[in-house]
C-alpha cells in the first residue's frame, strides 16, 4: 500500500492551445478510495495516465510511496490499472490473461498457480479459466481485468472508467462488487469517472476536476453540501443546483430544497412559480418552472418532490419556498464560495 | 397481372446482372483460364515454336524436365529464393511497421519514401540495382573500397559469383516486397487498440515480451495473409532474376519461372516450358491451402 501524490503536475499536449492538466497538487490517504470526477476534457484521464506512467508530465512530479517516480516506467511503479475497455489480451485465455503480469515480472513459476487461483477466487472466475475474452460477458471481462490487476498485489490501483461499458443494471451490481472488493484488499485506489453517482457512492473522497485544475477535494458530503465554487455546485447533483446571479454574487439552492410548504424560517425565500413541465421518475417528481415576480422573475428553476405528491399541473402557479440554511453563495467574479454568508436578500 | 410484371422485372434484372458481370468473366476466361488450359494442352503434347503438329505425349515432358539438372537446380533455387526473401521481408517489414507506427516528426515523409519502391516500375528499380551491383561501376563496391573493406580492383563481383548473385537477387527482391508488406502490417498494427500494449507495459512486460507475446500473436492473421501473398508472388515471379542475372551465372540464380521462360519462349520448346510452369501449380495450391487454413484458425481462436 502506498500514498500517491502529485506536485504542481502539468501536461500540455503538442499543438494544444491549453494545458490538459494544469498544475495539480493532491495526495491520497493510505488505502483510500479516491475518485477523480469531471466532465469529459477535464483532464482526469490524463492525470491518471501520468500517475500510471503512460503519459510524460510536461512539468511537476508524481510521487508514489514518497518516491518521485517521474523517470520510472509503468512496470517499476508497482501500480495496476484497469482500462475502460478492460484491454484484455484477446488471443489469451482467462488464465493466461491473469498470469501474464506474473510472468512479465519474473515471479517464480511455482507461485503462478496459487496466485492466479487466489485472484480468480476473489472475483469468482475459477470456472472461466479456459475461456477467451470474447466468450465472456461484459461483467466477466471486467472481473478478469480486475483479477489481472490484483494478482501481482500492486501498491496502487488505478481504474479508468471501468463501469462505463456495462449496461445500467450490470453497472449497479459491478459497482457494489468493486466497493466490496476494495474493502477486502484495502489497496489505495484511484478511480476515474464522469458519473457523479459512481463518485458519490464509491469515493472516500472526490477530486472534482474542471479544465485541468482541481476545483475541490473532499468527502462526497463536503462536495455536495458545501461546494467550493459555482462549477462544483452545478456539476454535482441531478438535476443541478438552481443558480442565479444577484449583484456581486451568485445564489444557489438545490432542487430538493425548493419545496411547496411555506417555510416558518423567516430567512427563507418565498417564490411564486409557474410549472412549465413535469417529469415522473417513479421515486420522485421533477418539476420545471418559471419564477413569477420577485427579484428573479422569469428565471427557470427545478424542484424535486417526493413521488407521493400530486395535484401539480403544467401552466398553474404555486407558492414555493427555500429555507435560509439551504442557500449557497458564490462570488460572481471568482466563482468561489463565500466563506461568510452575506446579508441577503 | 402484378405477379406477371414482377416476374418480368426479375428476368430483366437478372439479365442486367449477367450483363454487368459478363465483362469480368470474359476477362478472366481470356487472360487466366485460357492460358492455363493452353498450358495443360502444351505440357501434355509435343508443341514446338514454328511447328503446327500436336501429338499427345502424356507425362513425357514432366519426366524429361525432372531429369534435367537445370530444372532441379531451378527448383532448389526457387525454394531458397522464396524462403530467404520471405524471411527477410517479414523481419524487415515488421521492424519498419513498428517504427512507422510511432509518432515522430516527418512520419508522413518517411511513410511515402518507404512506399516508393512499390510505386516505381520494377524495371527502373532493377536497372538501378544492376548499376549499383555492376562489376565495374558499383557504388556499393566503391563505398566499401573507400571504407577500406576491400582493396581497389579487388571488390567482389556481386552478380558474377554464384553465392553473391543469389544473395543479391534475394536482397533486391526483398527490397521490392518490403513496402507492400510494411503497409499491410502497419494497417494491422493500427487495428490493435492502444490500450492493449499499454496494459502490457503496466503489467510489467518488456518491449520484447509485448512484441512476441502480445503484438505479433494479435497480428498473426494479417501476417499470414502477407506471407501467403509474398510466397505466391515470389514463387511465380521472375522479374528481378530476369533483369539482374537472367538466371546466371551458370544457372545459379535460375528459378522455375525464369527457367520456364527461357526454355519455352527463348528456347522455343513450348511443351517443356509449359510443363515447368505447371509444376509450380500444385506446390502453390498446397501453400495457399495451408496458409488459408492457418488464417482461418487464427480468426477462430
Amino acid at each position: 500500500m502506498a500514498i500517491v501524490a502529485t506536485r504542481n503536475l502539468r501536461k500540455v499536449f503538442p499543438h494544444a492551445d491549453q494545458a490538459a492538466v494544469n498544475g495539480i497538487d493532491l495526495e491520497t490517504n493510505e488505502g483510500e478510495f479516491l475518485v477523480f470526477l469531471g466532465p469529459s476534457g477535464s483532464g482526469k484521464s490524463t492525470l491518471l495516465r501520468m500517475i500510471a506512467g503512460l503519459e510524460t508530465p510536461t512539468s511537476g512530479e508524481v510521487l508514489i510511496g514518497g518516491q518521485v517516480v517521474n523517470d520510472l516506467s509503468p512496470r517499476e511503479r508497482r501500480i495496476a490499472m484497469v482500462f475502460q475497455s478492460y484491454a484484455l489480451y484477446p488471443h489469451l485465455s482467462v488464465y493466461e490473461n491473469i498470469v501474464f503480469p506474473l510472468k512479465a515480472q519474473g515471479v517464480p513459476k511455482a507461485q503462478h498457480r496459487d496466485k492466479v487461483n487466489w485472484a480468480a477466487g476473489l472475483l469468482g472466475l475459477e470456472l472461466l479459466f479456459s475461456r477467451k475474452p470474447r466468450e465472456l460477458s461484459g461483467g466477466e471481462r471486467q472481473r478478469v481485468a480486475l483479477a489481472r490487476a490484483i494478482v501481482r498485489e500492486p501498491a496502487v490501483f488505478l481504474l479508468d472508467e471501468p463501469l462505463s461499458n456495462l449496461d445500467a443494471k450490470l453497472r449497479l451490481s459491478a459497482r457494489e462488487e468493486l466497493e466490496h472488493f476494495h474493502q477486502r484488499i484495502g489497496t489505495t485506489t484511484i478511480y476515474v469517472t464522469h458519473d457523479q453517482v459512481e463518485a458519490m457512492a464509491m469515493g472516500d473522497r472526490i477530486v472534482v476536476l474542471h479544465q485541468g485544475t482541481v476545483r475541490q477535494i473532499g468527502t462526497p458530503m463536503e462536495v455536495y453540501d458545501t461546494p467550493a465554487d459555482a462549477f462544483v455546485a452545478s456539476f454535482l447533483g441531478s438535476p443541478p443546483m438552481n443558480l442565479f446571479e444577484d449583484g456581486a454574487f451568485m445564489v444557489g439552492f438545490r432542487p430538493e430544497h425548493l419545496q411547496p410548504t411555506p417555510a416558518s424560517d423567516p430567512s427563507g425565500l418565498h417564490l411564486q412559480l409557474r410549472v412549465s413541465h413535469l417529469e415522473y421518475l417513479g421515486s420522485e417528481w421533477i418539476l420545471y418552472a418559471q419564477l413569477e415576480g420577485g427579484r428573479f422573475a422569469d428565471r427557470q428553476v427545478v424542484a424535486r418532490l417526493p413521488s407521493n405528491t400530486s395535484g401539480y399541473r403544467t401552466g398553474e402557479s404555486y407558492a414555493f419556498s427555500v429555507s435560509g440554511e439551504h442557500f449557497h453563495f458564490f462570488d460572481k467574479a471568482s466563482q468561489k464560495r463565500l466563506p461568510v454568508r452575506p446579508a441577503w436578500p | 397481372m402484378a405477379l406477371n410484371r414482377s416476374s418480368t422485372r426479375d428476368v430483366s434484372s437478372a439479365l442486367l446482372g449477367a450483363g454487368m458481370f459478363a465483362p469480368a468473366l470474359v476477362y478472366m476466361l481470356l487472360l487466366v483460364a485460357l492460358p492455363f488450359a493452353l498450358a495443360f494442352v502444351y505440357a501434355f503434347g509435343d508443341v514446338k515454336v514454328g511447328s503446327t503438329e500436336y501429338h499427345f505425349v502424356g507425362f513425357e515432358n514432366f519426366a524429361s524436365i525432372l531429369e534435367s539438372p537445370s530444372f532441379r537446380k531451378a527448383l532448389r533455387n526457387s525454394f531458397i529464393f522464396t524462403i530467404a526473401s520471405q524471411v527477410l521481408t517479414l523481419i524487415g517489414s515488421v521492424t519498419l511497421a513498428l517504427l512507422l507506427d510511432r509518432q515522430f516528426r516527418g512520419r508522413k515523409w518517411v511513410r511515402f519514401l518507404v512506399l516508393l519502391p512499390w510505386v516505381a516500375p520494377m524495371s527502373i528499380g532493377a536497372i538501378g540495382w544492376k548499376w549499383m551491383l555492376d562489376s565495374i561501376y558499383s557504388v556499393i563496391s566503391w563505398a566499401l573500397i573507400a571504407l577500406h573493406v576491400f582493396k581497389p580492383f579487388d571488390a567482389p563481383m556481386w552478380l558474377g559469383e554464384p553465392e553473391l548473385a543469389m544473395l543479391s537477387v534475394i536482397l533486391v527482391h526483398s527490397w521490392r516486397l518490403l513496402p507492400f508488406s510494411t503497409v499491410i502490417i502497419l494497417a494491422g498494427l493500427t487495428a490493435i487498440p492502444k490500450d492493449i500494449p499499454e496494459a502490457a507495459a503496466i503489467d510489467g512486460a518488456s518491449f520484447w515480451r509485448v512484441l512476441f507475446q502480445i503484438t505479433l500473436p494479435m497480428l498473426r492473421p494479417i501476417l499470414n495473409v502477407a506471407q501467403l501473398f509474398g510466397i505466391i508472388f515470389t514463387f511465380t515471379d521472375m522479374t528481378v532474376v530476369y533483369l539482374l542475372t537472367q538466371g546466371g551465372p551458370f544457372d545459379s540464380t535460375q528459378v522455375l519461372p525464369s527457367l520456364a521462360f527461357s526454355t519455352g519462349i527463348l528456347g522455343g520448346d513450348l511443351a517443356a516450358g509449359a510443363a515447368i510452369a505447371l509444376f509450380i501449380v500444385p506446390l502453390l495450391l498446397i501453400v495457399a491451402f495451408a496458409m488459408l487454413r492457418a488464417a482461418h484458425r487464427a480468426e477462430l481462436t
